[in-house]
């Protein structure tokens, strides 16, 4: 457990990449966890190829929603919307390199929600 | 100080504050506000009663049916007069506070107010105290008037009165809050209630359990609580209502025991306080409430109440110290045993998660009080609550645990 604060998601909690709101973007998306209070905001700008080409985050809340948004942000650089579809739980846990448990899940995985909803409009968001 | 007994003797009387976390790390329980634990004779009373006398109750002939109808009745005898009931047919057994409320609502709410007709609500309360009269305003089309919350975390009385003014037919309003701990003046508003005309139910469920309470004294018409606050297993909880306006109210749900005689298209209502209690009811869980109360006036409620305000002025002064850190609400004499905080530039998610890698349990969240968060805007708190049996050496371990989370987010 004392890994969940492992030195990396501090630092992204601390110094966001990509944080902030682009304007005009092509894609805006946001959406919150109620429950504990964590709000995600993704703005993309695609090419005409549905290439990533900007993005950034903006919200408020917890150190893992904060920087698992941080680390997706960095990761989805120049992916196409394809490659984002493909974007599971798995990959969200292998950029924080921690378990979570069902509650701290649901922070970690609010970023890839907001991107895929927002994307794709992916609605069966399998939610846990 | 005074210390009228010593918490670490009361906490050996709890199995589950004897446990560790974390493999060896000795648990720090702050978290009753959300539930309480269970004392030793609680968890064998529910034992013995499924191991000796499980059975349905009334009706039975059988010893088992008989021994667990004494239990259950005796149960409701003893709460009865732990919170100076005039009479045990006034207790009716729910499910928790929430159904308790619902009760009040949906029975007497239904059956006494109009379209038009005006509530109070506060701006205070825990969802239990607003979803039920949202639902039933949606329903019947009522009004709704919100006594707000002040500066200093205590209801903006003056605000009341002129609530009052309109004629409400009924005030919802918590003993004690469970986000900001703020005791309210309930005998006053009773008083006030009443000479407006209007009925006043009272959410309990954090001043039953922490506090002496006489609902004749405090001059109210509904009282509901739950047992799991109070030393008391889950699925059990009470409602209390003046007699005669339970017995004016048409019963709630229907079904087995609240029934006197049954006809294939009609039915008799049962007497109080059966007309409330339809289906096999949490008899052993009864029973255990039961034995919850019989611990706590043991160690006495003036005695819990007492230590419970030690602990929080500690813990307040304490919490102070803490640069960054923001306590919520009034000052200690005003409140009960809970304190909700925020700490600069980290989330109380993270609060709570770094304190428990040292066994310390607190609640992180909106507690069940989303609108009270948004008076005061924020999306949640961490709360730390206290019981009789925490000690001031738990306030040391929650402020070094706080100081490490500072550390981590520093």
């Amino acid at each position: 457990m004392e890994d969940m604060y492992r030195e990396v998601i501090l630092d992204h909690y601390k110094n966001p990449r990509f944080n902030g709101e682009l304007d005009p973007a092509d894609i805006t998306y946001q959406d919150d966890n109620p429950l504990c209070g964590d709000m995600i905001r993704i703005d993309l700008r695609i090419d005409d190829n549905n290439r990533v080409i900007e993005c950034a985050f903006s919200g408020q809340g917890c150190a893992i929603s904060q920087a698992s948004a941080s680390m997706l942000m960095e990761d989805i650089q120049g992916k196409s919307l394809e490659e984002i579809k493909d974007y599971t739980r798995e990959d969200i846990l292998d950029m924080l390199g921690i378990e979570l448990g069902p509650v701290r899940l649901k922070c970690a995985m609010l970023s890839l929600k907001v991107l895929k909803v927002g994307a794709y409009g992916v609605q069966e968001w399998i939610e846990d | 100080m005074t210390i009228r007994f010593d918490a670490n003797e009361i906490k050996r009387d709890f199995p589950a504050l004897q446990r560790m976390v974390n493999e060896d790390v000795p648990l720090v329980y702050l978290d009753t506000t959300a539930t309480s634990q269970k004392p030793k004779k609680v968890l064998e009373c529910l034992s013995y009663y499924y191991s000796n006398s499980n059975a349905n109750v009334h009706r039975g002939i059988h010893t088992l049916a008989e021994e667990a109808t004494a239990g259950y009745e005796s149960a409701r005898t003893k709460i009865g007069e732990f919170i100076s009931a005039p009479s045990a047919k006034e207790i009716i057994y729910t499910r928790n506070t929430t159904e308790a409320i619902n009760l009040v609502a949906n029975s007497w709410g239904r059956a006494n107010l109009r379209s038009g007709d005006r509530i109070v609500l506060t701006e205070m309360e825990h969802h239990s105290n607003l979803v039920p009269w949202q639902m039933l305003a949606a329903s019947i089309g009522l009004e709704i008037d919100i006594i707000p919350v002040d500066d200093n975390g205590c209801l903006d009385l003056e605000v009341y009165e002129k609530h009052l003014d309109k004629n409400p037919k009924a005030v919802c309003v918590t003993h004690m809050s469970n986000v900001l701990g703020t005791l309210n003046p309930i005998k006053e508003m009773a008083t006030q209630a009443h000479e407006h005309g209007a009925v006043i139910v009272v959410d309990a469920a954090q001043s039953v359990p922490h506090m002496p309470v006489d609902v004749q004294d405090l001059g109210v018409d509904f009282v509901a609580f739950s047992a799991h606050k109070m030393c008391g297993p889950t699925g059990v909880g009470v409602l209390w209502g003046r007699y005669e306006l339970l017995d004016g109210m048409p019963p709630f749900l229907g079904g087995g025991d609240m029934i006197k005689r049954v006809y294939l298209r009609d039915f008799d209502t049962n007497e109080l306080p059966y007309k409330f209690e339809a289906g096999t009811p949490a008899i052993g869980e009864a029973i255990a409430m039961g034995a919850a109360v019989d611990y706590l006036k043991g160690v006495g409620m003036e005695n819990v109440w007492e230590h419970e305000q030690d602990i929080v002025s500690y813990a307040m002064e304490r919490l102070e110290e803490i640069p960054g850190l923001t306590v919520y609400g009034p000052e200690a004499e005003k409140r009960g045993g809970v304190t909700a905080f925020t700490l600069d530039g980290v989330h109380p998610h993270d609060i709570s998660q770094i304190l428990d890698v040292d066994g310390i349990a607190v609640r992180a969240g909106h507690h069940c009080a989303m609108p009270l968060h948004e008076r005061y805007s924020l999306v949640a708190t961490a709360r730390a609550s206290f019981y009789l049996y925490n000690s001031y050496d738990d306030v040391d371990k929650l402020i070094k645990g706080l100081y490490k989370v500072k550390q981590v987010f520093g």
